[in-house]
């Protein structure tokens, strides 16, 4: 029954979403404000309905329903509960769900804080918004519907992958998708403001928040899975360049991009066109995304269970929004007025830059994932695009980025002092001198450039510190005023600081883990021991362990450093019975410094196993720094000035102060 | 500035780190990229040794030999041409004999794969995709739902 009342709350949604798109936009033309009002309790009610539908999918797998085809491919009764809420998300048909159900959340939030929006501009923004949800919508209900019944029910369901069951990887694509569906908020605000012919501060002060939050999700979600990657797949590696972890990097990486030339158009009124496009290129990016996880086309060791049909529609649900989308910027472009002047040395110059580099860097990240799939189709060669690639083309693009990080912060809106900036930046470059002679003097004998690399992130978060030193007047002003001054800075300014340092500590991370990683494969028997970064492993004998839905086989591993315990380890393979599976679980030793990572290999016939064994240095401040930025666009996103709904009030005040 | 040289710095800029960009990708594309191959690939098309290249095929019954340490040597087939293939890391946890593998690395003098990945994934039902392709051009049945996958 309850199965039913979700079915039918899925399609009423999605009526109701018809309405919100047609009504709106129609009153919005003809000026009718009653027609326009549609779209508030439309949005609400449609999130509503869609509510109830994911809950009632919830429901049918928490209590292991299996007269639901879906929880039957997907579930099985032996699963702890949090993998059977999991497992909603963790299939196309329950994650397409999910998907228009963010969709729908953030129409919803538009709707409710969007008091102050300019009627006709908010009467568009849900309207598009309402299409993007009766395009899945129906593509749910005709070629993915998850509450489809069968008769007769299964006594017991398939099982989800076992690789899947854990606790990251179960609630990373929630994040996931707050993130890159959030990005469908900048996409309406921009075909809104196109079909509106209207774009300005206002527009960008509202644009902002959404894309922020957006960001924010994908951050963290990138990093969750990340971090799934590299202590479950047992490969000792963080990032695989895999096309479904570009698919999701892609929009990350335009919405940065999306980000900063947002605070130009809001601040200087300057870059509109580019802003607009850069809106409906990043969803465009998360749409591509969809398609290409769903349909199959790409070879990953992430992708949905392929249905060459469900392709076909995912790719005509792209090809008409970024087709129709890019059509209307064309033809409405030449009526948007463009904005302020500047010069190439000022904030808005080195957000250029800022924006020049991300969107080169996305496409060639694109190239990369697409180069495949379009050689095999033209001549029928088939290859693949691997991380040499991607370090040979990506890795460039991000030194000067990185260079000009800290600088721009520090320039001045309009016309910048780039001579007074570097004066500013004498202790980050110090830092920069002072952290390349170290690492060089340390690992000698590593790679040439890694040095550099660590120096570079370094500098990047002493440039984060200069930037919020400079702005309390660090130096400059006396104790009180400087406290004065800190405690007042808006929250803005920390959580730019503060994201930026983020980076910087990401820089590092990846830097120090892919140039000193040491890795080493070995046989090891009973009572043996070995020696890595300053570790002694001493291996002590294999125990046998049990789970709920698995048995494992584990080596107990002794850890010892300078003649004293650290830990004991176990590293293990799992054998899970729903479904049939083997996993490896990697052993980890984890430390700031550095993580001791161990996976257990195959018995030998001497009575040993084999070993693999890494130590990965300072490779926690890759998911710290994302946890940082994270944490720096909460906190911007807190800001008074940012608040849905103050949007007069604050440009006066931010006219006031521009240099901000 | 004016806004006709705000454009220019605009574009300038824009064409810059493109063609800069552009260059990298197209030496990248030259240099980088693995070729994939079935075993009657390699061999009807003449691989120079020393290339770097992807194998993919089944895992052929009884080749797996297991030598010192971690050293493991094992056939990679499409039914009609066998490459063999010597190995010193782990084995992924499921790579079995008679399923589907992609395995990476430098074909030697005698015609010998040494990989450095050896790739078998995910679920006991998945074969690489460019294995179910590559095998259904040579004829082989495959049993049902050998090309499907699940995971997010």
């Amino acid at each position: 029954m309850i199965v039913e009342v979700g079915h039918f709350a899925l399609v009423l949604g999605v009526v109701v979403a018809l309405v919100q798109m047609i009504i709106p936009l129609w009153g919005a033309q003809i000026g009718n404000t009653r027609m326009m009002e549609v779209a508030k309790p439309a949005a609400i009610m449609q999130f509503l309905l869609l509510l109830i539908a994911f809950l009632a999918l919830m429901y049918a797998y928490v209590v292991s329903d299996f007269s639901v085809l879906n929880v039957v491919q997907n579930s099985h009764s032996a699963k702890p509960l949090i993998y059977r809420i999991a497992g909603v998300w963790g299939n196309h048909e329950g994650s397409m769900l999910l998907w228009v159900l963010v969709l729908a959340l953030f129409g919803a939030a538009v709707a409710v804080y969007g008091e102050n929006l300019r009627p006709t501009l908010r009467a568009n923004v849900l309207a598009v918004q309402a299409s993007i949800v009766v395009a899945f919508g129906l593509f749910i209900l005709l070629t993915s519907n998850p509450f489809i019944r069968m008769i007769p029910a299964a006594l017991e369901g398939r099982g989800l992958n076992p690789i899947l069951q854990d606790p990251a990887l179960a609630f990373h694509p929630p994040f996931l998708y707050i993130g890159y569906v959030g990005f469908s908020m900048a996409f309406s605000f921009a075909v809104a403001a196109l079909i509106d012919g209207r774009i300005d501060a206002v527009w960008a002060r509202w644009v902002r928040p959404w894309t922020l939050a957006a960001w924010m999700f994908l951050t963290i979600g990138i990093a969750m899975g990340s971090w799934w990657a590299y202590y479950e797949l047992g490969w000792g590696g963080w990032w695989f360049w895999d096309p479904v972890e570009n698919a999701s990097f892609m929009p990350w990486l335009a919405g940065t991009a999306l980000l900063h030339c947002a605070l130009v158009m809001e601040k200087r009124e300057a870059l509109k066109v580019w802003t607009i496009l850069l809106a409906i290129l990043t969803f465009s990016l998360s749409l591509m995304g969809a398609f290409l996880v769903r349909s199959g086309v790409l070879t990953s060791v992430h992708s949905f269970a392929v249905d060459p049909e469900r392709g076909v529609v995912i790719l005509g649900i792209m090809v008409l929004f970024i087709g129709g989308s890019l059509s209307l910027f064309a033809y409405r472009v030449s009526s948007l007025r463009q904005g302020g002047l500047f010069s190439p040395i000022s904030r808005e110059g080195s957000l250029v830059l800022n924006n020049v580099l991300l969107t080169t860097a996305t496409a060639t990240v694109l190239v990369g994932t697409l180069y495949p799939l379009v050689l095999e189709t033209f001549t029928g060669l088939k290859i693949s695009v691997g991380a040499p690639y991607f370090n040979l083309t990506f890795g460039p693009l991000m030194i000067p980025l990185l260079l000009a990080m800290p600088f721009g912060p520090l320039l001045a809106w309009k016309r910048g002092d780039i001579v007074g900036v570097g004066q500013r930046l004498i202790f980050a470059c110090l830092v920069f001198v002072v952290v390349a002679a170290a690492a060089y003097a340390y690992y000698y004998r590593g790679p040439v450039m890694a040095p550099f690399g660590l120096a570079l992130g370094a500098f990047v978060m002493a440039g984060a510190i200069t930037e919020f030193a400079v702005r309390v007047k660090v130096g400059r002003a006396s104790f009180e005023e400087v406290a004065r001054r800190t405690w007042n800075q808006p929250r803005s300014a920390w959580g730019s600081a503060l994201s930026h340092f983020g980076v910087g500590l990401m820089v590092v991370g990846i830097v120090a883990t892919s140039a000193y990683q040491e890795e080493k494969i070995l046989v090891l028997k009973p009572g043996e021991e070995t020696k890595i970064a300053g570790y002694t492993v001493k291996f002590r004998g294999e125990a046998p362990r049990h789970g709920a839905n698995y048995r494992e086989q584990v080596g107990v591993l002794d850890v010892m450093r300078n003649g004293s315990q650290v830990i004991r380890l176990y590293p293990g393979k799992r054998s899970y019975t729903a479904p049939v599976q083997v996993t490896s679980e990697a052993g980890i030793y984890a430390s700031w410094a550095g993580d001791l990572y161990t996976i257990l290999g195959d018995r030998q016939k001497n009575g040993g196993f084999t070993f693999r064994m890494y130590y990965n240095p300072l490779v926690r401040f890759i998911w710290f720094g994302a946890l940082v930025m994270f944490f720096g666009g909460a906190i911007s996103l807190s800001d008074r000035r940012l608040r849905f709904g103050a949007p007069v009030r604050s440009r006066r005040r931010s006219a006031q102060v521009p240099a901000e | 500035m004016t806004r006709k040289q705000r454009r220019g710095f605009l574009i300038g800029a824009g064409v810059v780190v493109l063609s800069i960009a552009g260059i990298l990708v197209g030496f990248a594309l030259k240099d980088t990229i693995v070729f994939f191959y079935t075993p009657s690939d390699v061999l009807s098309k003449n691989i120079e040794p020393g290339k770097r290249l992807r194998l993919g095929g089944l895992v052929a019954e009884d080749s797996v030999k297991r030598g010192e340490g971690t050293l493991v040597e094992f056939a990679v087939t499409d039914t009609i041409h066998t490459i063999s293939v010597r190995y010193n890391k782990l084995l992924p946890d499921l790579f079995r004999e008679g399923q589907g593998v992609v395995a990476e690395g430098i074909l030697d003098e005698k015609g010998v794969l040494v990989a450095d990945t050896v790739l078998a994934k995910h679920d006991e039902n998945y074969m690489p995709p460019e294995v179910a392709s590559a095998l259904k051009e040579k004829g082989v049945k495959l049993g049902k739902g050998a090309v499907h996958k699940s995971a997010p």
